[in-house]
């Protein structure tokens, strides 16, 4: 049977990313629609009329947003290569814990932009620290947990995948917020995402990025790029 | 089989942990039920929800799941019978949808309804009737968003109904009303009169009264 599968995402968005990885675990062909969202495609806004949002997929003509919704329902529609335990119980863990990433991510977001903006010495520290007490608690619960289901990058690695974007703004920014030294866990789990084959494919082109993030967040140019892949 | 021990820590006020409460008791599964107080939180309660020490938590067989949307996944996928989500992926994505949507846009936006003053809350209003209007049209022509019976966006929508009371407490105008939201109106009345669901309410006196002492002195002059 014909599949016709399309993603309406933005190239710099992990939400739109972390359903790309999914989709690419399962081998599923699709059609990537970039949105440019100070100018909303009508087709974006027939099929998210509720949150005018991306990531949207698209699966033989109906749409389905939010991307925890969207992982479960690729999940579910594909089923091999699950990306989901089995186990009823470990999987609302991985639930529980994608949320939690989530939860802690919009959360620390706003200090990073803080630090990352050009301005005070003193907005910045606070930014810093603001990100890195959310940053703590990922953390923590990363150590005393065996979180993430061993070898295989699943439902919950799939959510952390965000965690990169930190990475990636920081080395642009010249701003440390995501160390090694403080995180080492995560510093550990974003490592595994750049050697993984098919995360890697997954995050923004370097060049792009930097000028994203030096236009969005408007801060000073860092004054060492680092290479990062 | 070895005997099944299920636990519920919860609060008699909490919409979420009541959404388990529905859920278990449409599976037939036997309970004990944990009376939290949330102002002096018991060791076992923050033994099993350490990460964010809140009810509602479900322990099964000495492991404890928290959240309400991960407790009802797990409660429909271990007790299979009696499905609350539907077969279909399409159809379980639209529920998780507007019960995600339920969450994080209706909850925060029924809050603001209630202690808002003035304009704030006259665009508080507008904001939640044009959500009901959204979940009016998931609903359609359906007896329940679960169709027949009640399902998962039903047990989640259980939060329009701490809207309806806090209403009713301060003496504000309905928003849920028969001329602007017959759809959902209708709805909420079925809700109500289900055999399973109605036990899995707060008892509409006590309730009526904590809505009062709680939000009674924010009531908007008008």
């Amino acid at each position: 049977m014909a599949e016709e599968v399309k993603l309406f995402g933005k190239w710099v968005s992990p939400f739109c990313r972390r359903i790309e990885v999914a989709l690419k675990l399962k081998g599923v062909e699709y059609e990537y629609i970039e949105e440019d969202m100070l100018n909303k495609s009508p087709a974006l806004l027939n099929y998210n009329p509720v949150h005018e949002k991306i990531p949207v997929l698209v699966h033989n003509g109906k749409p389905i947003a939010e991307s925890p919704v969207i992982m479960e329902y690729i999940d579910e529609t594909w089923k091999h290569n699950p990306i989901l335990p089995v186990d009823p119980f470990e999987k609302a863990m991985a639930r529980f814990w994608a949320k939690f990433i989530d939860d802690k991510f919009w959360a620390l977001w706003p200090g990073v932009k803080k630090a990352m903006k050009s301005g005070g010495e003193k907005e910045r520290e606070e930014g810093i620290e603001e990100a890195q007490l959310h940053l703590n608690a990922l953390e923590t619960q990363l150590k005393e947990k065996k979180f993430f289901g061993g070898e295989r990058l699943g439902f919950v690695e799939i959510s952390a995948s965000l965690l990169i974007w930190i990475v990636v703004s920081q080395e642009v920014m010249g701003v440390e917020i995501l160390t090694r030294d403080k995180f080492p866990a995560l510093h550990k789990l974003t490592q595994k995402f750049v050697d993984d084959d098919v995360f890697k494919q997954c995050v923004p082109p370097w060049e792009p990025l930097v000028a994203y993030f030096n236009a969005e967040l408007g801060a000073l140019a860092a004054s060492k790029m680092k290479n990062w892949l | 089989m070895a005997e099944e021990e299920v636990k519920l820590f919860g609060t008699w006020g909490s919409p979420f942990s009541r959404r388990i409460e529905v859920a278990l008791k449409l599976k037939g599964v036997q309970y004990e039920y944990i009376e939290e107080d949330l102002t002096n939180k018991s060791p076992a309660l923050l033994n099993y929800n350490p990460v964010n020490k809140q009810i509602p938590v479900l322990v099964h067989n000495g492991k404890p799941v928290a959240e309400s949307f991960v407790i009802m996944e797990y409660i429909d996928e271990t007790w299979k019978h009696n499905p609350i989500l539907p077969a279909d992926p399409y159809e379980r994505a639209m529920a998780r949808f507007w019960a995600k949507y339920i969450d994080e846009k209706f909850w925060p936006a029924a809050k603001k309804t209630v202690v808002a003053k003035g304009e704030e809350q006259k665009g508080a209003i507008d904001e939640i009737q044009q959500q009901m209007k959204n979940l009016e049209g998931e609903l359609k022509e359906k007896k329940f968003f679960g169709g027949e019976s009640l399902g998962f966006l039903d047990i989640a929508a259980n939060i329009i109904i701490w809207l309806v009371v806090a209403q009713e407490a301060l003496g504000m105008d309905q928003i849920l009303n028969e001329e602007k939201l017959p759809v959902l109106h209708g709805w909420l009345h079925r809700l109500l009169d289900d055999a399973v669901f109605k036990e899995c309410v707060p008892p509409k006196e006590r309730h009526l009264d904590f809505f009062k002492v709680k939000f009674g002195s924010s009531i908007a002059s008008k």
